[in-house]
């Protein structure tokens, strides 16, 4: 083996690999490492924002912003929501997005159309879609004049039970476009062979999609699933815009909405902080759950 | 993860550069304070005020060549507060914004991003409306600028429609009256709409004009505690609590303007709206109502002021002041009623700039109102008990799930709580 100098030994036995890697590097390094650790360090300090040069004290408080921040009933009802949201968009996600892409894959006509037609709210601003939707579920909106004497009172966005479930359904609809096309993707790696052997068994069409679709897609199912959980522990638009703040009285709040609230609004950045750090806990902690049981046959 | 990360890197970490760079800040406050030379300023987005804010500035850049104003509109964010409190933070705040929320002050002023002002200017241009905006230390840290006495703005048309010819909105029960036939009548669908989302701010549009006015200019804090857990408040809660049960004020959030596109014959707003119903709304305007129907001369409202502030990234802090005072001088303070509808909060509005109410009567009511107006109270915590006050009253009020009273006395326990916190 060839002796390397202290420069190798920094660069490594690949040094053209490493200076490729080292942009990114030093991106999530300044972009999401160290912030994030700050964010740790204001959790545990009376921190707020000062203006440059402003004597200001912010001792070490320990984990009294924990202490406030769990035992505030709106923080603890704020994750009590963001859970219902994502036990009804997961599944939801999941299942619509590898029917649609296997419809998709198909060749039907307007194939094209319908890929476009569910990409569209994908890349639609949220501001702009949200503005539809409350007028479909307004109490004289579309959807309660088709409902009719079946519409709810108090309306979808306005009823304590519905407004998250109207909200975890919006989501669903509006990031379907996105995980289908990750679905389309994998769909193409399935080898038609499979399909033919499931066939030859006797095997019918659902047979075949459940038997041979749904194993091989799996390694996108994983991805799939953890994606619609961060993003929707992030969830902080549809209950900004399209509950009016998380309403009606918190029940659409998510934590990200409390801490911007918290955080920026209120100027109490070291809470909002320990409201975050607390949601990567949590997010950490299903994904690793959902790893364990929906990634199990590909580790 | 990264994406978790990253709102944390965003959202609440954001300042770091800046706070790490930070240098001396403003430099020395007394050279500072004296300093002269180009300063920049920030004035509001609407039309009418960037039009006054250019001729302004103009005219100031006329006489002082070396003292040069750059002015700019207020850089877009979710509200002008955060885009403020984040340029404190990274120290690039121009010298004066000419859109400082009262309610902000004191978040700004524990920041360290403000500069105290001249107070003996402030107390004669505003005479005793001035003392609501003095901070707990006694000084000034915003000069009171123009208010927007809140009073209620109703629909001719709509309430001719509804066999309403002379509206008589003095009492909860005429008011109340009214609200019920224009809904009977169908001639709008909803009596008034203010906004039943959750915003701290929504409150300064529903509870608390009447609030002033059914409590003889009370404001929502005061002496170190909260005063609306009482007969009075729970009065205010209590009508609009009815106006909710009966639908006659909607529940959901409305994307537009509801008085403007006839969904609602009334509204609670201040004269900056005028301009915006000129062609749309054959309006009248009367004030808010109380439970006994005190007279239109008794009746306070909430100011929904915007003042100016001095900032401590500021360098030429002689100049500013010159600035501060020119902007808001007689003169000046004429030019802005006369762009704007919004009243200069100086003393004796009325007959200071006597010849432009002659012109324009319809104004005339608002300047009269001017002088009775309740501003936010200028304590700490301000918008985090603003947000408590309204989490109670949107459960209570708004949503019918607890009772208007005990909701009202909690969110008094806790706002004492928050104001006792430095």
């Amino acid at each position: 083996m060839r002796s390397r100098g202290p420069l190798g030994r920094i660069l490594g036995e690949h040094p053209v690999g490493t200076a490729f890697v080292t942009p990114y590097v030093v991106f999530l390094a300044a972009v999401f490492a160290y912030p994030l650790g700050f964010a740790v360090y204001m959790s545990f300090h009376d921190y707020f924002f000062a203006a440059p040069g402003a004597i200001v004290d912010r001792p070490f408080v320990g984990f009294d912003n924990y202490v406030t921040v769990l035992s505030d009933p709106a923080v603890r009802r704020a994750f009590g929501n963001v859970l219902v949201f994502l036990v009804i968009n997961v599944p939801l996600t999941v299942v619509l997005s590898l029917l649609l892409a296997n419809a998709l894959n198909a060749a039907i006509r307007w194939r094209t159309f319908f890929r476009v037609s569910y990409y569209v709210p994908y890349v639609t601003a949220s501001v702009a879609v949200v503005g539809v939707w409350l007028f479909l579920f307004n109490s004289n909106g579309l959807v309660n004049s088709v409902l009719g004497p079946l519409a709810p009172d108090p309306s979808w966005l306005v009823n304590s039970s519905l407004a998250m479930p109207t909200v975890a359904i919006y989501v669903t609809w509006k990031q379907l476009g996105f995980f289908i096309l990750l679905y389309l993707a994998a769909l193409q790696n399935v080898s038609k062979d499979l399909y033919e052997a499931a066939s030859m068994d006797g095997a019918g069409r659902w047979k075949s999609f459940l038997n041979v679709t749904v194993p091989g897609v799996r390694p996108a199912t994983t991805l799939v699933v953890l994606l619609a959980t961060v993003t929707g522990a992030n969830l902080f638009t549809e209950p900004y815009l399209l509950t009016g703040g998380g309403g009606p009285d918190g029940a659409s709040a998510s934590p990200v909405l409390i801490m911007y609230q918290r955080g920026i609004e209120q100027g109490n950045p070291d809470v909002g902080s320990a409201i975050g750090v607390l949601l990567v806990i949590g997010v950490l902690l299903l994904a690793l759950i959902e790893r364990r049981f929906v990634g199990k046959e590909e580790s | 993860m990264k994406v978790q990360a990253g709102l944390l890197a965003v959202v609440l970490a954001g300042s770091l550069a800046a706070c790490g760079s930070g240098g001396d800040g403003a430099g020395d406050a007394d050279t500072a304070a004296q300093a002269r030379g180009p300063i920049t300023i920030w004035y509001s987005n609407n039309a009418e005020e960037v039009a006054w804010g250019k001729q302004m500035v103009a005219a100031w850049n006329a006489e002082h060549a070396d003292q040069k104003v750059t002015a700019q509109e207020i850089p877009t964010g979710k509200s002008s507060e955060e885009v403020i409190g984040a340029a404190i933070t990274a120290g690039n705040a121009p010298c004066l914004i000419f859109n400082t929320s009262p309610a902000s002050v004191s978040q700004f002023q524990k920041q360290g991003g403000l500069v105290p002002l001249d107070a003996s200017y402030i107390e004669e241009r505003s005479g005793d409306v001035a003392q609501q905006y003095k901070s707990a230390d006694g000084k000034y840290y915003q000069l009171p600028w123009k208010s927007n006495p809140v009073m209620i703005f109703y629909n001719k048309k709509i309430f001719a429609k509804a066999g309403i010819t002379d509206p008589s909105l003095k009492t909860y029960d005429e008011f109340l009256a009214a609200s019920r036939k224009v809904v009977a009548s169908k001639a709008a669908k909803f009596a008034i709409y203010p906004a039943p989302s959750n915003e701290f701010y929504q409150s300064w549009f529903d509870f608390y004009p009447l609030y002033a006015a059914e409590s003889g200019g009370k404001q929502l804090v005061a002496d170190g505690k909260a005063t609306f857990a009482s007969d009075e408040g729970k009065k205010v809660a209590d009508f609009w609590r009815t106006m909710y049960k009966e639908k006659l004020a909607s529940q959901e959030k409305y994307t537009g303007d509801a008085f403007v596109d006839g969904t609602a014959a009334m509204a609670v707003v201040g004269p900056w709206a005028i301009a915006t119903y000129k062609g749309k709304v054959d309006w009248g305007v009367v004030p808010v109502p109380t439970s006994s129907g005190k007279p239109a001369d008794e009746i306070h409202t909430f100011s929904d002021a915007k003042n100016v502030a001095m900032y401590s990234a500021c360098k030429n802090r002689g100049t500013a002041s010159d600035v501060l005072k020119f902007a808001t001088s007689k003169d000046q303070d004429g030019k802005f009623l006369a762009a704007t509808g919004q009243m200069p909060l100086r003393k004796d509005v009325a007959s200071t700039y006597a010849d432009y109410f002659a012109k324009n009567p319809a104004y005339k009511t608002f300047a009269d109102q001017a002088s009775r107006t309740v501003e936010v109270p200028n304590v700490p915590n301000s918008i985090t008990i603003w947000q408590t006050f309204r989490d109670a009253y949107s459960k209570s009020v708004i949503f019918g799930q607890e009772d208007t009273g005990s909701a009202l006395d909690g969110a008094a326990q806790k706002v004492d709580q928050l104001v006792k916190q430095s």
